[in-house]
């Protein structure tokens, strides 16, 4: 079943097209890494998908309904969830407490939004550190618990943006389990991610960038022989 | 958790007991400070926990105060009723200052200096209206009978003015425990990241402004009723804002108790050096001054926001000597 559907979907800035004339989709139930190198519109492009700008042309499709324009709260409600490149923490606030503005999409009590967000920090392994607040976390965790916060509004879609970067060797392991968990679970995800063994590992398709447009869309392997895409990411010095 | 519940007893008889042993002056500091606790716990709404800084508060208190006042002496209108009146007409107000301001999503400074422009436009539309009686204000007719919201000697406003702070300060609990504390909170604290959590910032910020709008206006009733007067000048000047502002920056924005906790520190500190220095206008706003300059320096969180920072540290490094007794014993 078709999850998200894009159409020729375009996003310029004053004359900048960021995102050229982008189509494909998403199934449910699939893993699809984006790749490309910077600068390559991933970010805009997920941006323009989770509502933060909108599309100068082409259709978004959500479950068949068009989301394109729709502010990023009801995209939301609509049951796309996401995590930034640039942690945005609410730093005043307890873990306990970040994560329960997202149980708080679907839940109305405060007693079940608190519930659902303990057993998202349990999750994803912050649970013992409930109380901490946020601003007082080394960066790794923060990232964590962001993805925490997004699985607590419990989406259907799930887009992480980087989530590995700035993680070591160790955390990336532990990330990649997650997300895989994550999966299993149910929930769709696609991410961005420039670390090559976690996008080879993680992807059941891979969509690669470059200057907007999609270069490639298949399966690791076939992507990996791309010569389009040998080109684009080592200039065809291979 | 129980200590707290203790320490809020106690405030609460020291609170109800209080005109048993004050002198009748300090008894008008007590109504002043809870006034003024009042309405910053209204301010709180929007401010503390959306983070949206109003300096215009007082466009409500005035709005609160003038349509009891007008509706008792043009219609005779009980000011008991008169104040809900007040509290709509406030919170309409406040619906379209916020619509103006967040539609075209104002922040910061921004927001801040709107409000404070939206409070001054209102005193100069009130000061030059026949109706309203200009500059001369209105006065309300002497008749003493808490049925018309008048009282023998100042403690029934005293407990008036109590209960309308308590009841007040256990909507605010609530509403920060709910989602829509959490929303706002949220808000301030990112708006983007709270977007990206189906937080529909618009709405909630709109909730926040009516209701705080209109909260605000029930002490404007209140201080008409206490004075017997309104004027331009003492409902919507702007130091009236700055004393709504004042208590809940100096006990902890977005804190339930922060608002009353300042109010205690400010409210008596501003009181007291304008009786000192009677004869010169302003001293408690140059006290108000040297205030905010010590706890943005000192406390930016405020006092209470400090205890709460204390209080997790101090739970942090209990947990820590815990962990490190049980890895020792382990």
């Amino acid at each position: 079943m078709t999850l998200l559907k894009l159409e020729h979907v375009t996003k310029r800035f004053a004359g900048l097209v960021a995102v050229n004339d982008v189509s494909f989709s998403v199934d449910k139930g699939e893993i699809v890494g984006i790749i490309g190198p910077n600068g390559a519109g991933k970010t805009t492009l997920f941006h323009t998908i989770s509502g933060y700008h909108v599309a100068d042309e082409g259709v978004i499709e959500y479950k068949r309904k068009n989301i394109r324009g729709l502010k990023p709260e009801i995209i939301c409600e609509h049951g796309i969830a996401r995590t930034f490149q640039i942690v945005q923490p609410f730093g005043n606030l307890t873990l306990l407490e970040n994560v329960i503005v997202g149980a708080f999409n679907r839940h109305k009590k405060y007693s079940e939004a608190k519930a659902v967000a303990m057993e998202m920090l349990e999750f994803v392994g912050m649970k013992k550190r409930a109380d901490v607040r946020m601003k007082d976390l080394t960066f790794p965790e923060q990232k964590k618990v962001e993805l925490a916060r997004a699985l607590a509004t419990e989406p259907e879609l799930l887009f992480l943006d980087e989530i590995m970067s700035g993680l070591n060797p160790t955390e990336v392991q532990e990330m990649i389990e997650i997300i895989k968990e994550i999966r299993d679970r149910g929930i769709t995800i696609m991410f961005i991610e420039h670390l090559m063994a976690a996008v080879m590992s993680l992807s059941e398709r891979i969509i690669v960038m470059h200057h907007g447009e999609v270069l490639a869309i298949g399966k690791p392997e076939e992507v990996k022989e791309n010569p389009a895409v040998i080109e684009a990411y080592l200039g065809g010095a291979v | 958790m129980k200590k707290k519940w203790v320490l809020i007893g106690l405030l609460l008889v020291f609170l109800f007991t209080f005109p048993l042993y004050s002198t009748n002056y300090l008894l008008h500091i007590g109504i002043i400070t809870l006034m003024f606790a009042f309405a910053s716990q209204a301010w709180n709404i929007i401010s503390g926990y959306s983070g949206q800084f109003s300096f215009g508060h007082a466009a409500f208190f005035g709005v609160g105060a003038y349509t009891s006042t007008v509706l008792l002496v043009e219609y005779n209108v009980n000011p008991w009723i008169g104040m809900f009146i007040g509290a709509i007409i406030a919170a309409a107000i406040a619906f379209v200052l916020g619509f103006l301001t967040f539609r075209y999503k104002l922040k910061g400074a921004y927001f801040s200096l709107t409000t404070l422009a939206f409070a001054e436009i209102l005193r100069v539309f009130v000061k030059n209206t026949d109706f309203f009686r200009k500059t001369m204000g209105i006065m309300i007719p002497l008749d003493i009978n808490p049925f018309w919201y008048q009282f023998q000697t100042r403690v029934g406003y005293y407990y008036t003015i109590l209960i309308l702070t308590i009841i007040i300060t256990v909507i605010v609990y609530l509403i920060s425990r709910s989602r829509l504390g959490f929303n706002l909170i949220a808000i301030r604290e990112n708006e983007d990241a709270a977007q990206s959590l189906g937080v529909r910032t618009f709405k909630n910020k709109m909730i926040a402004i009516t209701l705080s709008g209109g909260l605000t206006a029930f002490a404007g009733t209140f201080y008409a009723q206490y004075l017997l007067f309104v004027k331009p000048e003492t409902v919507f000047a702007s130091d009236i804002s700055v004393s709504i502002l004042m208590p809940a920056i100096v006990g902890g924005v977005g804190t339930v108790a922060g608002p009353i906790v300042g109010s205690f520190i400010v409210t008596p500190l501003g009181e007291l050096t304008s009786q000192m220095f009677s004869n010169l206008a302003g001293t408690n706003l140059i006290a108000y001054g040297v205030i905010i300059i010590i706890i943005i320096l000192f406390m930016p969180e405020g006092v209470v926001g400090r205890y709460h920072d204390w209080v997790n540290r101090r739970k942090k490094g209990n947990k820590e000597t815990q962990e490190q007794k049980e890895s020792v014993t382990s």
